[in-house]
């Protein structure tokens, strides 16, 4: 029974949702997340410290770490390390959702430069670094690390994608396969982020090819990015499978079962692995257009042989068997 | 077994565990189930006078002995001067009262409450004698008499098939005042009561009867003389009958203070002695009751759980218990709505603060604060503090701020705004630095989101955890937390779509 739109007030039926394969949040916190991820890997995800000193350990590529502060350092401590850089990140190592992380593009005096053009002062780098310290921005408010990372020379082929931020490729691998991709376009309405639900254009990329599929802004179907204009149905990412093959080989690195990875891809070393995230969102089938429940069962109906695959053949299988319909 | 089924059967075990606990507390314990409810409860005194001879006096008067239909809640004796104790002998009890010297009127009370529950009046058997003591007819009695005691008994004998319908049969003979023999008897007997001549006429039919004394319970009734019933003896059973009516059975609202046995009150060193009773009916919440009647047998439930707690404490309790109340509300809402708060359970302790300063008065020093100590910390948040040091500060603006709040309004007569002390202060000046972290992050946008996500939780969670019938039950059932548990490990199994993703995914449906 289809009740008329005026009356569900914008809503559509989850039955239908369910039809089409869509992954609610209680789903995925009860059947992915608890089921195949275990607590005692947290760790690995959570801090991100963990996450580069474990992904040295599988050859798996992540931005330069230039300094970490376990403790709460003194101001010549973090200047004598940001002195000599003229781009650099400072991050907490437990922040969640993006939060906390600071990008320094270039210097104007003694000031320093934000992506936005505006201006900070050493003094308020040092609010900042004291802030991550006393557990700001961690679960729980815990006392933090702070990571002085090295800026990615990020590969200009999303210049035109991007405006005022970083793009980052997102990438869901479940039991080792990769599920489902996304490529996270920051806007002027995101101020600089790419966080979709301020603003930021999602990009679905098909897993086969690393051709956009699809794309939204704030839920709503676009053909091009809203401040340069680029139509996405030019939009490959190059070394894509390059790119799938590193997002596979972070099931072996956590021990995660349900996992999230964020990649950039940097002018000379390729793809790099920014983050894992043992919680990712779902905003990626709003990206995608494409629920992803379907495809995370037909994994979880696997038998034991096929689960045992090394990461080429997963990826293989992945690119094969979750390649989206072509554009029309 | 799987995780899945687990829960369900913990949960279910949960939720009869709590329901099983709460019916037993209601049909055997007496707590009743609605609030508001009362119960009446019977203060019935029983004066004791007697004329003092000036020597030493004893008064014994027989008290009355528990019974399934009234419950006996509490028991007061006065007598200003007497040596007082109760003794048990013969299976009676019986409130002795002794004095060494006393002279002139005496008055001695004894006071009980009882409340009236449904059920028997009886316990079968009871280890009541049945002998039959055959009244001696012979040499004091006149013939004619004796001759109408034994046609009455003859009469009625013919006209019943067993003990039960003759005795109803025999009192209602005797009651008939147009029968030839009744009036015979009654004219030889004229000192004696209806129910002494009664005994006497069974005792001639070798039925083994005896006397009951007692009060009916009427409200306002004061200088009552104890009223008679008789019991028989059918071979198997004691059966109780009212006398004039002849009919079997314990009359509605008797209450039976003394059933065979003994006289009611004896008196040594005294004359004109006679005890009377009065009764006065209490409305009384049905909790207090129940309180009362189980305080006596100790009931392990009662005993063991906040009641026993001093009632400060308990009024305490009576708003923790509410706080699961307020989390389900919470995990509802999260679950099955899919509401952004800023903390997940700051909406309960804010639903408690407003519960003490009343809804709006609440709400409007909520969002008072909020405005004031964002305002405040964006102004330190330039000054370079460290984290934990600007939180202090904003926990010790937003104590002042509550201070100035309390002091302005109570100058300017809005009393309620005193309440405002009830706001979890540290609670609020992390509030208020996320909050700002937030806007400094998202915008105010998200601020404004957040805050109206956690307000309208905490108002729906104060409107639930205030509904009389939840205070109630999670102050008077506190197992009903048991089900309570059980229903929220349920929910946890949810894995269906929130309300909020319905519209956050409708592009996905074409």
């Amino acid at each position: 029974m289809q009740l008329p739109s005026f009356l569900r007030g914008g809503l559509v039926s989850p039955f239908q949702l369910r039809r089409l394969g869509v992954l609610g949040m209680n789903a995925r916190n009860v059947h992915y997340i608890a089921r195949y991820n275990d607590r005692d890997k947290y760790p690995i995800v959570d801090d991100k410290l963990n996450t580069k000193r474990q992904a040295k350990r599988y050859r798996i590529p992540v931005p330069e770490l230039i300094a970490a502060f376990e403790t709460q350092p003194s101001r010549t401590r973090v200047m004598g390390v940001i002195e000599p850089l003229e781009k650099f990140v400072i991050k907490p190592a437990r922040g969640s959702g993006g939060k906390g992380i600071l990008v320094i593009v270039g210097r104007d005096g003694d000031e320093y430069l934000k992506p936005s053009g505006s201006k900070v002062t050493a003094l308020d780098i040092q609010r900042h670094v004291s802030n991550i310290h006393s557990g700001l921005y961690s679960l729980g408010g815990k006392p933090d690390r702070v990571m002085i990372e090295a800026l990615v020379d990020f590969d200009p082929v999303f210049d035109k994608y991007s405006f005022e931020g970083v793009p980052d490729i997102r990438v869901i691998v479940f039991r080792g396969f990769p599920v489902m991709a996304m490529l996270r376009c920051s806007t002027h309405d995101s101020d600089g982020k790419a966080n979709l639900h301020q603003g930021a254009v999602g990009v679905g990329v098909d897993l086969a090819t690393g051709k956009s599929c699809h794309a939204v802004q704030r839920g709503i179907r676009i053909d091009k990015h809203p401040d340069t204009e680029m139509p996405f149905s030019d939009l490959v990412v190059p070394g894509w499978q390059e790119l799938v093959r590193l997002a596979a080989s972070c099931y072996e690195m956590t021990g995660l079962g349900y996992l999230g990875c964020d990649i950039v891809l940097d002018r000379k070393r390729g793809p790099l692995l920014l983050e894992a995230n043992a919680r990712p969102g779902l905003a990626i089938q709003i990206a995608n257009g494409v629920g992803l429940r379907t495809r995370l069962e037909h994994i979880e109906k696997m038998d034991l042989e096929q689960l045992e695959k090394n990461v080429e053949e997963r990826v293989a299988y992945s690119m094969d068997y979750f390649s989206a319909p072509p554009l029309v | 077994m799987s995780p899945r089924a687990q829960v369900y059967i913990l949960a279910a075990l949960l939720a009869l565990m709590g329901a099983g606990l709460t019916i037993y507390k209601n049909v055997e314990l007496g707590f009743p189930l609605l609030p508001g409810e009362y119960r009446t409860v019977w203060t019935i005194e029983a004066k004791v006078r007697f004329n003092a001879d000036g020597g030493p006096a004893k008064a014994a008067l027989t008290l009355p002995r528990a019974q399934r239909n009234m419950e006996v809640l509490g028991e007061t004796f006065s007598s200003s001067g007497y040596g007082f104790n109760v003794i048990r002998e013969d299976d009676e009890y019986r409130a002795v009262w002794a004095k060494r010297q006393a002279s002139g009127v005496q008055s001695l009370f004894y006071q009980l409450d009882v409340h009236q529950t449904p059920g028997a009046a009886l316990e079968q058997p009871l280890d009541l004698s049945t002998k039959v003591v055959a009244p001696l007819l012979g040499a004091r009695e006149q013939e004619a008499v004796r001759q109408a005691i034994f046609s009455l008994v003859g009469t009625a004998r013919e006209r019943s098939s067993d003990t039960r319908t003759f005795t109803s049969e025999l009192l209602t003979a005797l009651g008939d005042n147009r029968n030839q023999d009744r009036n015979l008897i009654f004219g030889y007997y004229k000192d004696r009561s209806f129910v002494d001549v009664a005994l006497l006429v069974l005792a001639a039919a070798d039925i083994p009867a005896h006397r009951i004394r007692g009060l009916y319970l009427e409200d306002d009734r004061r200088r009552l003389d104890p009223e008679d019933l008789l019991e028989i003896y059918d071979g198997k059973r004691w059966v109780v009958f009212e006398p004039l009516s002849g009919s079997p059975g314990v009359p509605k609202n008797f209450f039976i203070w003394q059933r065979g046995g003994k006289s009611l009150l004896d008196v040594e060193g005294g004359r004109d002695s006679g005890v009377t009773f009065s009764v006065i009916s209490n409305d009384v919440p049905a909790r207090d009751v129940a309180m009362l009647s189980t305080s006596q047998e100790k009931e392990a439930l009662v005993d063991f759980s906040i009641y026993s707690l001093p009632i400060e404490q308990q009024s305490i309790f009576k708003l923790i218990l509410l706080v699961p109340v307020g989390a389900l509300v919470v995990v509802l809402l999260r679950v099955f709505v899919g509401l952004r708060t800023s903390g997940t359970f700051m909406p309960v302790l804010l639903a408690i603060a407003f519960i003490e300063t009343q809804l709006f008065t609440g709400l409007a020093i909520f969002v008072l604060i909020l405005i004031l100590g964002l305002w405040i910390r964006f102004y330190l948040s330039r000054l370079n503090l460290l984290l934990v040091a600007r939180i202090a500060a904003v926990v010790v603006t937003v104590v002042i701020l509550m201070g100035a709040i309390s002091v302005v309004s109570y100058k300017l007569g809005i009393e309620q705004a005193l309440t405002v002390t009830f706001f979890p202060m540290i609670i609020l000046a992390w509030t208020i630095e996320r909050m700002s972290i937030v806007w400094e992050e998202d915008g105010p946008y998200e601020v404004v989101i957040q805050a109206g996500g956690s307000l309208l939780v905490a108002v729906l969670a104060w409107w639930v955890m205030t509904n009389r019938y939840i205070e109630h039950w999670t102050f008077n059932f506190p197992e009903l937390l048991l089900v309570l548990l059980g229903f929220i490990m349920i929910v946890g199994n949810y894995t269906g779509f929130r309300l909020g993703e319905l519209a956050r995914f409708r592009q996905l449906v074409r």
